[in-house]
């Protein structure tokens, strides 16, 4: 005689189970996991609620908005993995409207037969980088998709924060004569990620620089309330994030090669694989731009918090009709820094 | 980064920028074309033009692997990949050279057809290995620096017994393509292309040496300076020109002496001569054929040689007529001069292939010079 034990449900073999359609199916083993994986490691009094929204208080302020979704590949990296990355990343783009972030939400896609275990690693890494950040992750949503019609893992968050009235962040703002910074240095992300590639073995001891940046953009923004223009330079690099604030602005710039930042080994891996630290990604600095009398308060500012530290002024803002960005060479001549034609890189955030 | 930043620095190209100004003649301009792409992307890059009197001219020469690759060689590779159902293994640069009918490698691949991006020639041997039963073949281009790794995979391929492997090769030669620049009529009668002299090969003359330019030197009485690819190996070598030309000397001289030697790489040259033949002509886009200019597999290694395995003939595609990439090549037109220059031509939808590759002149004037010719 075999009596029912009401309540029990055989736990997730997370050691050696994989996904499976029915973990998308909307049925007990989509519950399952969601209970036992998710909910388990974000675990917050929103999520606890478990309904298919998540009704947070409302701060005064204007709203800040902001999602991105995460196809990095591979998934881990030296320095970190898809699922940091994705908390990462949207608590940048967050933070860059001078905003403080308060909530995330998280949409996951997973691919059929993709181990509960390295799933597992993921999601605590997302709930770890959250709990670090302070910004819960409040609401979610879990999809499966067929063998081969995914990449292992994709996750998609959006963020939400607040920005205080009187500060106007934005890439239309920046004016001539005004001065770029930038938080550290580059490329960093992306030669972590290219070490990796499935044709390039190279070793590096190069980490990716993850991070969210919103306690260093909080003390950015208190040193210098007026600061113009916040931007993370992820994919395309420092490069493309300069023209896209260009475009924005209707102006152009010029930055000394001299005063950019970059490890010697970032630039020692560029130089064999051709390519430019310029365009290549990061994920835990920031671009910024503010009027020309703030530059040294807001550079003290940021080399005063842990991520700042290598800090530089790179340049400045000036007039030009074609909206060109322009750079004076370590060399002693001038070039454009141009939009990234093509691709540089395979996925990497 | 040590060994590259001392080859880049400002200070130093200053005194060299001063002793070009002191010692070019007023009087006269001097016209020294780069051979290499690498050396124009060098230029353009680090802003060498910056650093130079107005009376100091470079023109470009057709050395970009990329670039001198015609349309009809893309359409055979394309047909490899599509027809055959190869996988066709390519370095990145080729991907975006347009081909006939509006395909590109890159094209062709977002329609199914399986193109992979390698970074050397032993990676397309390793999918070789990997995927037995495929065909796998290897796209290989260059100048005589990418030949002896082709050759290497060759030998290698023979030595495993790879039967799945083959080689589509479209290397080219460095001395043909001077030489018929040289005898044609833009430089020898018509004075359109006046050049005094030429930055020599890098990295091609590492394989094989300063030996091979003695002949121009003497027979057509144009100085050499064999140059490395920094920016101030390229100050170096103008300087070292403008002293050839105000002293009426036309020799071969090496500033690259950290890595070239008068003989080159004597055993990289015998794996290719192992390997390869001089094919009788080959179609260089913009030089049009020119003889004795590229290699090919000997019948010995027939086996591994794409154009005899799938049995395809040469063809030969007109180029877009509206492109000016074969004046370029040639020295004959900058890219401004090209009407579609930055407006229907641009790196997104290159029309010619000096636009695909970051060695092309066009690419590298848009990249890094677009703001000189500005309004």
């Amino acid at each position: 005689m075999s009596a029912v034990r009401t309540g029990y449900v055989r736990p997730l073999d997370v050691k050696r189970g994989l996904v499976d359609m029915s973990h998308g199916s909307g049925g007990r083993a989509m519950a399952q996991l969601i209970d036992e994986l998710f909910l388990a490691a974000f675990d917050n009094e929103w999520l606890r609620e478990m309904n298919d929204q998540a009704r947070v208080p409302m701060p005064s302020g204007r709203l800040v908005i902001a999602t991105d979704s995460h196809v990095v590949s591979p998934l881990f990296f030296p320095g970190g993995d898809i699922g940091c990355l994705s908390v990462h990343g949207t608590i940048n783009d967050v933070a860059m409207a001078g905003a403080k972030p308060l909530y995330l939400t998280s949409g996951f896609i997973l691919e059929e037969g993709y181990p509960l275990a390295d799933l597992k690693r993921i999601v605590d890494s997302m709930a770890a980088a959250a709990r670090e950040a302070g910004v819960p992750i409040v609401t979610g949503d879990t999809k499966v998709v067929e063998q081969g019609k995914g990449d292992g893992v994709f996750i998609n968050t959006t963020g939400v924060g607040v920005v205080l009235e009187g500060v106007d962040v934005s890439g239309a703002n920046a004016r001539p004569g005004d001065a770029i910074l930038v938080s550290g240095t580059l490329g960093d992300h992306g030669v972590a990620i290219m070490s990796l590639r499935e044709n390039l073995t190279f070793e590096t001891t190069i980490q990716s620089d993850t991070a969210a940046l919103h306690t260093l953009v909080a003390a950015m923004v208190e040193a210098v309330p007026g600061i113009r223009t916040l931007r993370d330079p992820t994919r395309g690099g420092l490069a493309t994030t300069l023209n896209e604030i260009a475009r924005q602005s209707k102006a152009g710039m010029t930055i000394r090669e001299a005063a950019i930042p970059v490890r010697p080994e970032v630039s020692a891996a560029c130089e064999f694989l051709g390519l430019d630290p310029l365009y290549v990604a990061n994920e835990g600095k920031l671009v910024a731009i503010c009027a020309p009398e703030d530059a040294e308060r807001l550079l003290a500012a940021m080399r005063a918090h842990p991520q700042g530290r290598d800090s530089a002024i790179i340049g400045e803002v000036v007039a030009d009709a074609n909206h060109f960005v322009q750079m004076e060479t370590g060399f002693g001549g001038r070039r454009m820094v141009d939009w990234l034609a093509g691709e540089q890189l395979p996925r990497i955030c | 980064m040590k060994y590259v930043d001392e080859f880049r620095d400002g200070e130093l190209a200053k005194g060299i920028a001063s002793r070009i100004a002191n010692e070019a003649d007023p009087a006269r301009t001097y016209h020294f074309m780069e051979f290499c792409g690498g050396h124009t992307h060098a230029i353009s890059r680090y802003g060498v033009k910056d650093l130079l009197p107005a009376n100091v001219v470079m023109v470009h020469g057709p050395g970009c692997p990329v670039c001198v690759l015609p349309i009809g060689r893309i359409d055979m590779a394309i047909e490899l990949a599509i027809r055959e159902k190869a996988i066709l293994c390519t370095y990145a640069d080729t991907m975006r050279v347009p081909a006939s009918g509006g395909l590109s490698l890159m094209k062709a691949k977002a329609k199914g057809a399986d193109i992979r991006m390698v970074y050397s020639a032993s990676d397309a041997l390793r999918i070789a290995q990997e995927t037995p039963g495929r065909e796998v073949v290897f796209l290989a281009i260059g100048f005589e620096t990418t030949t002896p790794p082709t050759a290497l995979v060759v030998r290698q391929a023979a030595q495993l017994g790879l039967e799945n492997f083959s080689v589509f090769c479209n290397h080219v030669l460095t001395p043909a393509a001077i030489s018929h620049i040289l005898e044609s009529p833009e430089v020898r009668e018509l004075g359109t292309v006046k050049i005094d002299g030429f930055v020599g090969p890098a990295h091609v003359s590492t394989i094989i040496g300063s030996q091979p330019y003695d002949y121009f030197a003497e027979e057509y009485a144009k100085p050499v300076v064999i140059a490395g690819f920094e920016p101030l190996d390229v100050m170096q070598a103008i300087l070292m020109l403008v002293r050839q030309v105000n002293e009426g000397r036309a020799v071969v001289e090496n500033e690259f002496s950290r890595a070239v030697t008068a003989d080159g790489n004597a055993k990289a040259k015998a794996l290719v001569a192992e390997i390869f033949e001089l094919r009788r002509a080959f179609e260089w886009r913009g030089l049009g054929r020119v003889p004795y200019s590229a290699l090919r597999l000997k019948d010995q290694w027939a086996a591994f040689d794409a154009e005899r395995r799938f049995d395809m003939p040469e063809r030969s595609v007109a180029d877009n007529k509206a492109c000016e990439c074969g004046a370029i090549l040639r020295g004959v037109k900058k890219p401004v001069d090209c009407k579609v220059f930055g407006t229907a031509c641009t790196p997104e939808t290159p029309m010619g292939s000096c636009m695909v590759s970051s060695e092309g002149a066009c690419a590298a004037h848009y990249t890094y010079g677009r703001f000189r010719s500005a309004a």
